[in-house]
């Protein structure tokens, strides 16, 4: 926290940040309190796209409710596909083949580099240089291409199934992810160079926008807000899920806390998710992408059940209560960029407006993530 | 963080609320039965409402390791306790129990461990809580975990539970100016 010392409240005055802003990244609204160029207090205000998912899931059948996944945040869609499916698997114990688990696996970290190239080009162009941007559209768009190969769509994914995938992947898909990998390892260390040592980027990055662990702990933010700030703490470790066990890769952490760290840590995602995806490719079995037997009529078992994914802006979790019909009880949705954005208000107390700006972007928001 | 003193503590306040049980009656002797004679049942008969207390529950089966049911006016205490511990909020969110009419009010914590350290496993709790369904009310935590508050506005908004000394519950997602809770049971839509 800075210590800024305030003036009287009455010398402050309003500024409304969005919801039509660039850095806002979407319809977000933040509402400051302003004393000159230092933030008094930062209010958002969410909930311009809320549509409600939650009641959807309400009202359609388990199965009717796969698409919905894909358009909360639909940067990495399909961390949130396997956290819903991979939730149903575990209601109605379906196993899955190691196949379909291995292109889980590929599909889901390919995407996740996707994300974080959004993310990355959209960041620095918040600090005011446009060219990373269309560097990094242009690696996003290979993956496009590689993953509507497979998938049938480019952004909202709904590529997995209860009990497997929707369709077998082809060797053209498989040497196409180890093609990309290998032309990635190049373009990181171009970013590395034409980004990261920029001292202008430097310089409004490193000491600015501390967050603590404990305010992550207080707030529930995860992602790249906890490993950022020195927590060794990622789910596809300390929860493991699908065949991440199986493959060799590290978790960066970054114990400085600032935009600085938040920025490191998903570059170095990046390069660890090129290495799951090179053991994936190198690893996967022959074999069926389905299980065999997968009941029509999904009905649970009455009770609650709680699944957790690591989605590319963190912890996502879906608490579905099922009173054994072939609809859910309730589905809760719990987002991460939602508690991300949350510690805003507490984080951006007496930053200069500039700099919460360059925290906002490091905070990586998807809006439809946050309003459900 | 010492998961073990943590439970301890949640099944002790646990035990705290629960209503003083009546003397155990000597349970009847069991009559052979069909087997089709109880099945009939155990069809028939409504299961059994929770009772307050603490369940270590498989996490391969649902997802969390400790789920506590609580009294209304302990939540407050249990967050404490998993806050003193170093865990983290998750979410807070209800369910409606239309036909026992009651509320049900979730917690989800999660402790942020290191992953390379054996303290750093996976360790979920949830406290939940019933209340009655109309003028459902229930402490705020967000003293406690200032994430809360936002969780807490969005159950206020979706279901009409009232935190008590919640700072500003006000509508978070839907317009300010809504006057229905659309994930009641008894929401119809528009």
């Amino acid at each position: 926290m800075s210590s800024v010392p305030f003036k009287d409240k009455l010398e402050t005055f309003e500024l409304n940040l969005g919801p039509q802003h660039p850095a806002t990244h979407g319809v977000l609204r933040v509402v400051l309190t302003m004393d000159g160029e230092y933030i008094y207090d930062a209010e958002p205000v969410i909930g311009y796209i809320h549509r409600m998912h939650e009641k959807m899931g309400e009202n359609r059948t388990w199965a009717q409710f796969l698409p919905n996944l894909g358009r909360l945040d639909y940067l990495s869609a399909l961390s949130y596909n396997l956290g819903y499916v991979q939730l149903v698997e575990k209601m109605m114990h379906i196993e899955v083949p190691e196949r379909a688990e291995y292109i889980r696996v590929i599909t889901t970290e390919i995407n996740r580099i996707a994300s974080h190239l959004v993310w990355l080009g959209a960041f620095v162009m918040d600090l005011g240089g446009f060219t990373p941007l269309l560097y990094a559209f242009d690696d996003r768009e290979e993956i496009l291409d590689l993953l509507e190969a497979v998938t049938g769509s480019r952004l909202t994914y709904c590529y997995f199934r209860f009990g497997g995938c929707y369709n077998d992947v082809d060797d053209d898909f498989l040497q196409g992810c180890l093609k990309f990998c290998k032309r990635f390892y190049n373009r990181i260390d171009m970013y590395h160079k034409l980004v990261t040592g920029n001292i202008i980027f430097r310089q409004r990055m490193e000491g600015i926008g501390p967050i603590d662990a404990d305010m992550c702990r207080r707030y529930g933010a995860t992602g790249a807000q906890l490993r950022g700030a020195g927590v060794n703490y990622d789910v596809r470790k300390n929860e493991p899920y699908s065949v991440y066990p199986e493959m060799d890769f590290d978790i960066p952490v970054y114990t400085e806390c600032d935009s600085m760290a938040r920025y490191m840590v998903r570059m170095d995602e990046m390069v660890q998710s090129l290495r799951i995806i090179e053991q994936a490719v190198a690893k996967i079995p022959e074999g069926p992408v389905k299980a065999a037997k997968v009941p029509k009529m999904i009905k649970p078992a009455p009770g609650d059940y709680y699944h957790a994914v690591e989605a590319g802006r963190g912890t996502f979790a879906i608490r579905a209560v099922s009173d054994g019909k072939n609809k859910a009880y309730r589905m809760k949705l719990r987002s991460p960029t939602y508690s991300n954005i949350s510690l805003f208000r507490e984080a951006s107390r007496g930053m200069l407006l500039s700099d919460a700006l360059a925290m906002m972007g490091s905070l990586d928001l998807v809006i439809p993530d946050i309003d459900r | 963080m010492d998961r073990s003193d943590v439970i301890q503590k949640l099944r002790s306040l646990a035990a705290e609320g629960m209503p003083d049980e009546p003397e155990e009656v000597a349970a009847p002797p069991v009559e052979e039965e069909g087997e089709e004679d109880a099945k009939a049942k155990k069809k028939k008969a409504a299961p059994e409402p929770r009772k307050n207390g603490l369940l270590e529950v498989s996490h391969a089966e649902k997802g969390v390791h400790v789920d506590v049911q609580l009294n209304a006016d302990q939540v407050v205490a249990a967050a404490e306790i998993v806050s003193a511990a170093g865990m983290a909020i998750d979410a807070i969110t209800g369910v409606d129990w239309m036909k026992d009419k009651e509320m049900e009010v979730i917690y989800d914590y999660c402790y942020y461990g290191d992953y390379s350290t054996e303290d750093g496993k996976a360790f979920r709790i949830v406290v939940r809580s019933r209340i009655p369904r109309e003028e459902a009310t229930i402490p705020t935590i967000s003293h406690i975990f200032q994430g809360a508050n936002w969780h807490e506005r969005e159950t206020f908004e979706f279901f009409d539970i009232n935190f008590s000394g919640h700072p500003e519950l006000k509508r978070l997602l839907l317009p300010e100016d809504v006057d229905f809770f659309p994930l009641r049971k008894d929401f119809k839509g528009l």
